[in-house]
């Protein structure tokens, strides 16, 4: 009797448990719920073509933010075109060449503390480095120079893991035919790990797009088109930062973080999408 | 041919090199800026020092590093439970239609920027703080809230991951001695997963005191040492944060003396988190 | 397999001409504007930095004078007075922008007045309290007094909302009260319009900012200091004690751009933007 009941007991502890965990679940995506659809009801109403193309007048009170996405473009593209090519080539070697050992180790802290490097720690150093040691001033290079830095580590992960996950078959069978180790790589291996490596490149990209403190310091807070990448930007999280803080006009500081959180979103679902292509490739 | 091979293999290793090189030239340049600060006032007297008045030549970041501290630790509180048994849930019990809708939202909340989150504790958390309270509202809670929803993707994540790692046959062990399924989650897997646990609430530590913008919209920036969680509060980043733009000559190094704190915070950590073994049942 | 290592170094430049490439494609306006400003001198950029109080009336009047001079680049960032001096002092940038008096050791600077401003201490506009003296405005900064009672308001704590260390505002306030610590409990916000934001969402909360920012906000009232209200007749006669010059200041004698900008602000049609913008102007 006395054993029944304490199994129905535990049976009821058992279910208690297992709704508040359901309740913590839920709880996370109600809070991010929350926070969207509060963005997306105060700022929606003012999004239109004009916000988009128009550049931002009285210091973005008034006006749109085509300026700042122009910025934010430049940024963007500049920082992968950095560090893709780091990145990919440091998985690959990591991946491919790096036999246990004090390299690999130093290699392996040196990625894990850059990952860990906050973000104004980022903007520190990029301003007294790129801005002002090397005397390139506030300027998207600048911006992309330290944000290269910044989403290596995501790159190299994410590039790494997929690079592990090509099957050692095939490349046992390009070596088997003849092929190089370098032919195997470039032949094979780099192309069966492209959704993997996109995906890290993706991921840097949605970094990129919502940082500001590094930037900030880096890229500067100029409003105007910047006409080359020696002139200074704003990138949009920095725009939002400044809206939000001066309190200048909340519609344009709403309609704007739609637009950062929407870009974050598309970000987000091709990550998603190319993670979820992956994993039925690999299934089969 | 081989020689050319070894070639291409060294422009591999000086790109995987570049991270380290990478670590090695910030900290060099923090420290550059920062140290004439610690070194004229002192290293005790500079963080320990109570008083932060820059522009009388005054550093003491005592107040701020203990404001990262607390709002760190209140974001602990709220995200790692909830963080945790989001993870437990998502790796034992969900069933797979919930987990492809809670997944992606994950992920998403990892990706909303830290200038979104600002943006929500100022304008929604900050304003019912202070009609709950009738204080001011920025506040080392306003700060807790919001880190620990900032932090919680970090932590269910790597958790989640860890738990997934542990043996299947551990908790078909379990259950064939006669436990319930909770039983085995919480004798048996947990502990088996601890080390992920434990590295991914090091990390997530790590984003919390590393977080900026959000902080400084939402805590107040006082340089006074928190009375209670209701005080407002300035973390180390925050001091960085809003007096850098503002900053020239001695301050501006005192800025970068902040770093050097905040940078040698985040590198003991990382070690930490290194330190733990990262295999399962070690 | 010679030819495929040749491959591969190719693919090795691809990337790095890839990389040059880029940089060099969004560099070339740049070399444009160079050789344009070589060939006919039309365009040419300045970059002014300094005082978040004067940027918002610095930007009217770049865009005003755009209008005038398409072909001038101006880029304005925003990083407080002391860092708009020192820049200005480095030769970093064309112009600094400062809202407090130069202090003895910067006036080696060329300075420009272009305004005056009134720093306006503001309330909530639910607030009871109309005016204080500068005695009592002292002590509330000194934390002396912490209660609106004390000065004729409601029982309730005062919240101190007061500027980041570094900015001008923070500066001329501080200098004119003869404050000599802020209470170190105060709210610091890093903006004149996040203070405003703070103010308009406390009913219990004191700040200063910028005469021209504040003055139509209906959330906030402006009180009066010593019996004198805080408008432009009082900030002239000097009644109203807490005012401040917003200046321009240069390394050397201006040249080209930079003094052609100073002379459009110090005309009466540059003057007539600063009046529109609620500043007061220079020539009475």
């Amino acid at each position: 009797m006395n054993e029944i009941k304490n199994v129905r007991h535990s049976r009821i502890k058992e279910r208690l448990a297992f709704y508040l965990l359901c309740v913590f679940s839920i709880l996370t995506i109600i809070v991010l719920a929350l926070i969207v659809s509060d963005i997306l009801v105060k700022g929606l109403p003012h999004i239109s073509f004009n916000f988009l193309l128009e550049e931002p007048r009285k210091m973005g009170k008034a006006g749109g933010i085509f300026s700042v996405i122009v910025s934010t473009f430049y940024i963007v593209v500049l920082s992968v075109v950095f560090a893709a090519p780091i990145g990919i080539a440091a998985s690959v070697y990591l991946t491919e060449y790096a036999k246990e050992g004090p390299v690999l180790r130093i290699i392996r802290y040196g990625i894990e503390a850059l990952a860990g490097v906050p973000s104004i720690i980022y903007g520190l150093f990029g301003y007294s480095f790129f801005v002002v040691f090397l005397g390139l001033k506030y300027s998207i290079l600048s911006g992309a120079l330290t944000l290269t830095l910044m989403i290596l580590p995501t790159i190299v992960r994410t590039s790494e893991e997929a690079i592990k996950a090509v099957p050692s078959s095939y490349r046992e069978g390009s070596l088997a035919l003849g092929a190089t180790k370098l032919q195997t790589i470039r032949k094979i291996v780099i192309p069966t790990a492209m959704p993997g490596i996109l995906t890290g490149l993706i991921l840097g990209i949605g970094r990129v797009v919502g940082e500001s403190a590094a930037v900030i310091y880096t890229a500067g807070s100029s409003l105007g088109v910047p006409d080359s990448i020696l002139r200074p930007g704003r990138t949009l999280s920095v725009h939002l930062f400044t809206l939000a803080s001066e309190g200048l006009s909340a519609e344009n500081t709403y309609a704007t973080a739609v637009v950062l959180i929407t870009l974050v979103l598309i970000i987000n679902f091709i990550a998603n999408t190319l993670i979820n292509k992956i994993f039925i490739a690999r299934r089969r | 041919m081989i020689f050319r091979e070894k070639i291409v293999e060294k422009i591999l290793l000086f790109c995987a090199g570049i991270a380290v090189l990478g670590v090695a030239i910030i900290g060099i340049f923090i420290f550059r800026e920062g140290w004439p600060v610690i070194s004229n006032t002192g290293i005790i007297g500079f963080v320990l020092g109570k008083d932060w008045a820059p522009t009388q030549g005054i550093y003491g970041i005592f107040p701020m590093i203990l404001g990262s501290m607390y709002v760190t630790l209140g974001a602990l509180m709220i995200g790692v439970p909830i963080g945790i048994g989001c993870a437990v849930y998502l790796a034992e019990i969900a069933s797979q239609r919930l987990s492809t809708i809670i997944k992606p939202g994950i992920e998403l909340l990892a990706g909303i920027p830290s200038v979104i989150y600002g943006l929500y504790g100022m304008t929604v958390i900050v304003p019912i703080i202070r009609d709950l309270f009738n204080n001011q509202g920025f506040s080392v809670l306003a700060g807790s809230i919001v880190l620990g929803i900032m932090i919680l993707p970090t932590i269910i994540n790597i958790s989640k991951d860890s738990i997934e790692a542990v043996p299947k046959e551990y908790k078909e062990g379990s259950l064939a001695l006669g436990s319930s399924h909770w039983q085995a989650i919480i004798k048996v897997v947990l502990p088996a997963a601890r080390s992920g646990i434990i590295s991914s609430i090091i990390l997530g530590m790590g984003r919390a005191i590393g977080e900026t913008m959000a902080v400084i919209m939402i805590t107040g920036n006082s340089t006074l040492i928190p009375e209670s969680i209701l005080s407002p509060v300035r973390t180390l980043t925050g001091n960085i944060g809003i007096e850098m733009g503002y900053a020239s000559g001695e301050h501006q190094k005192a800025l970068f003396a902040t770093g050097i704190v905040l940078f040698v915070f985040i590198m003991v950590l990382n070690l930490l988190a290194k330190l733990i073994p990262n295999k399962v049942g070690e | 397999m010679r030819k495929s290592i040749k491959n591969l170094l190719s693919l090795i430049l691809v990337i790095i001409v890839a990389l040059s490439g880029c940089s060099g494609q969004a560099g070339n306006p740049e070399q444009k504007s160079e050789k344009e400003q070589i060939v006919g001198t039309e365009k040419q950029s300045i970059l002014i930095n300094g005082s978040t109080s004067v940027q918002p009336l610095a930007e009217e009047l770049a865009a005003a004078y755009k209008e005038i001079n398409p072909n001038a680049i101006i880029d304005i960032q925003s990083g407080g007075s002391g860092v708009g001096i020192k820049s200005a002092m480095d030769g970093v940038v064309d112009i600094g922008m400062s809202s407090r008096e130069l202090k003895t050791d910067e006036k080696t600077l060329k300075e420009f007045k272009i305004a005056t401003d009134g720093i306006a201490v503001i309330l909530n506009s639910q607030n009871p309290v109309n005016d204080l003296t500068l005695e009592q405005l002292r002590q509330i900064y000194a934390g002396e007094i912490t209660n609106w009672k004390e000065v004729g308001g409601n029982d309730a704590a005062i919240i101190v909302v007061t500027r980041e260390e570094g900015s001008g505002t923070r500066g001329a306030f501080t200098e004119l009260t003869g404050l000599e610590l802020v209470l170190s409990s105060a709210i610091t916000q890093g903006s004149t319009g996040a203070v405003m934001t703070t103010i308009t969402s406390d009913a219990n909360s004191i700040g200063y900012a910028s005469y021209g920012s504040v003055k139509d906000n209906a959330n906030l009232k402006l009180i009066s200091i010593d019996g004198a209200a805080c408008n432009e007749e009082n900030i002239y006669a000097g009644n109203y004690k807490i005012s401040r010059p917003f200046l321009m200041v240069t390394k050397e004698e201006p040249t080209g751009l930079a003094k052609d900008f100073i002379d459009f602000i110090l005309s009466d049609k540059g003057q007539q933007i600063v009046e529109e913008n609620n500043y007061l102007k220079t020539n009475k």
